[in-house]
């Protein structure tokens, strides 16, 4: 079996595809049923703020966000890619994970979106790896235009 | 030709009708700078319990101006322009601090709280060499000062002496919907902004526009969470520029006015339904409101989401919106989670406010090449007086009423 950070890398590089790649419903999967997912900024963290601009302290909400994004939300086309960097292990369930988010819009206009490092306790009780809480730690909590697509 | 004159001799003779090119000529932004931002109105600066002790300070807006707000020895607040008197540089370039006195760093000109002038260094020269004139006169020289109001913890400013009392300002509908919001010590629980690419009237106008929420924004519609015909209005302050649209919480399940919605009768769910359990804090029934005062601050309540939004104008075509996420500093735990999980509604990713991120740039875009078209806001008639229905432009008019009066357009 391949070492924890070699596992961790693999499991980002899935979620990173799964977002990229416009697999909005597989994205939930990643999370344990009882989950924490936030986007914050380091700011933010700093002042010791809890909110965020996403919040969901379940799997079932972050599914709930993937089917509003569908079906109810209006925003112009666009996509992802995210560049994840290398994991460090803060902890025996612990990991921080810096990542760049580029966005490229439909007329084919492309921003660096989003910049900052995952925060992550994982779950490793059932042979594979999933989030217990995946806090986006944006460095800059300035968002051009909204956010639609997770982070 | 004078660019007022312009503009005057373009303008509409109703309310109903906004030329396009008042959102998208630049010479606009210096003069809605000198007669809006720094004209008879009262500008949102901060929250007092962002500036609780003897030299706490934040930077915050003025339209474009950046304004040090400031808690003095007394404990009174001050606000003044953050610019040195010398040669013009930021006097605080952070967001907030604690300070004894300011010191701008290009010469080290020095102010007290309250921004006054106190020293110079080489004032006087070195070993008799240089320094000021002997004319120079430190008292000559002040700093633009702004006059103070707060309400309720929050903290509204003016450089005008013709601002009336800002009670008499928002008018008595919005002083209590205020009132009412903090009626306990406020507390940040988050700071975030949002990039509007779009004109900052576009934004102002979009707080103000009830007939839009239910059509643009279909989170609730789609969900079955609620309806257009829930009971609601909105009133609109004398002079136009404030205003408050309230939605009360639904008292049957018979209501069916979907008509024209884009949600589509298909029964979709939420499957974790708590993020809309909602504690009624203040046992009014109110389920969505909204207050807009003149001319870049509006606040919401939705369920249990409070929040501040302050519309800096950063160009004619860009707008940081500045969302100040609230709760009460007594809040329980189950309190605090209810507003944490219910800010997804909010914010540049809210379920029903995202689309206001975007929406004023469609409009950006699709009046492009049309600066003489006009736009229009006949919902509701052609007035600006409050209203028992949210299918209505009446708070939007309002806004223009009291933007133009100001313009002298």
């Amino acid at each position: 079996m391949a070492d924890l950070l070699t596992r961790l890398m693999h499991l980002n590089a899935e979620y990173a595809a799964t977002l990229d790649d416009d697999r909005l419903e597989d994205w939930p999967d990643f999370f344990v049923t009882e989950c924490l997912y936030k986007i914050t900024s380091a700011d933010n963290v700093r002042d010791g703020n809890e909110a965020g601009i996403v919040y969901a302290d379940s799997r079932a909400m972050l599914a709930d966000r993937v089917l509003a994004l569908r079906r109810a939300n209006i925003y112009e086309r666009q996509s992802y890619r995210h560049i994840v960097s290398l994991p460090r292990l803060t902890g025996t369930d612990k990991a921080e994970t810096p990542f760049l988010v580029v966005r490229t819009m439909r007329d084919g206009r492309m921003d660096l979106f989003a910049a900052g490092r995952y925060v992550d306790r994982f779950d490793d009780s059932a042979g594979m790896l999933h989030f217990r809480e995946r806090i986006v730690v944006c460095d800059s909590a300035r968002f051009d235009t909204l956010v639609a697509i997770p982070l | 030709m004078d660019q007022a004159y312009q503009l005057q001799a373009s303008a509409p003779a109703t309310l109903t009708r906004v030329p396009f090119h008042w959102y998208q000529d630049t010479a606009l932004l210096q003069q809605e700078q000198r007669e809006v931002f720094e004209g008879p109105v009262w500008n949102y600066l901060c929250i007092e319990s962002d500036i609780p002790n003897p030299g706490d300070w934040r930077t915050t807006f003025v339209g474009r101006m950046s304004v040090v707000v400031v808690r003095t020895e007394d404990g009174t607040i001050t606000a003044f322009e953050n610019r040195c008197l010398h040669r013009g540089a930021l006097i605080c370039f952070d967001n907030a601090g604690n300070s004894k006195d300011f010191t701008c760093v290009y010469h080290s000109w020095r102010y007290d709280l309250s921004g006054n002038l106190k020293s110079i260094a080489f004032g006087k020269g070195v070993n008799g060499k240089g320094g000021m004139p002997e004319t120079f006169r430190m008292q000559e020289h002040q700093t633009r000062k702004l006059r103070i109001a707060s309400l309720s913890g929050i903290v509204f400013g003016t450089f005008s002496d013709a601002t009336p009392p800002i009670e008499e300002y928002v008018g008595p509908d919005v002083l209590f919907a205020l009132r009412r919001n903090a009626s306990k010590p406020l507390r940040v629980i988050g700071r975030f902004t949002e990039v509007l690419p779009n004109n900052w009237k576009m934004y102002a106008e979009n707080v103000r526009d009830t007939y839009h929420a239910s059509l643009l924004h279909v989170f609730f519609a789609t969900f079955r969470i609620n309806r257009l015909s829930q009971g609601g209005g909105v009133t609109v302050s004398d002079n136009g520029g404030c205003h408050v649209s309230t939605t009360l919480a639904p008292t049957e399940d018979q209501d069916n006015a979907y008509a024209g919605m884009r949600s589509v009768d298909d029964g979709l769910r939420l499957s974790d339904p708590s993020m809309l359990d909602a504690a009624d804090e203040h046992g009014d029934r109110v389920r969505q409101q909204i207050i807009g005062v003149f001319p870049s601050f509006a606040m919401q309540r939705t369920y249990n989401v409070l929040a501040i939004r302050q519309f800096v104008p950063k160009g004619v075509d860009s707008t940081d919106l500045n969302w100040i996420y609230l709760g009460y500093q007594d809040d329980s735990p189950v309190l605090r989670k209810r507003r944490l999980k219910q800010l997804n509604l909010a914010g540049p990713a809210g379920f029903v406010s995202m689309e206001d991120g975007c929406i004023g740039n469609f409009v950006e875009r699709g009046a492009a090449a049309a600066p003489d078209a006009l736009s229009l806001l006949e919902m509701g008639g052609d007035g600006v007086e409050s209203q028992e229905t949210r299918a209505t432009e009446t708070a939007v008019r309002g806004f223009w009423q009291m933007w133009r009066r100001l313009m002298r357009i």
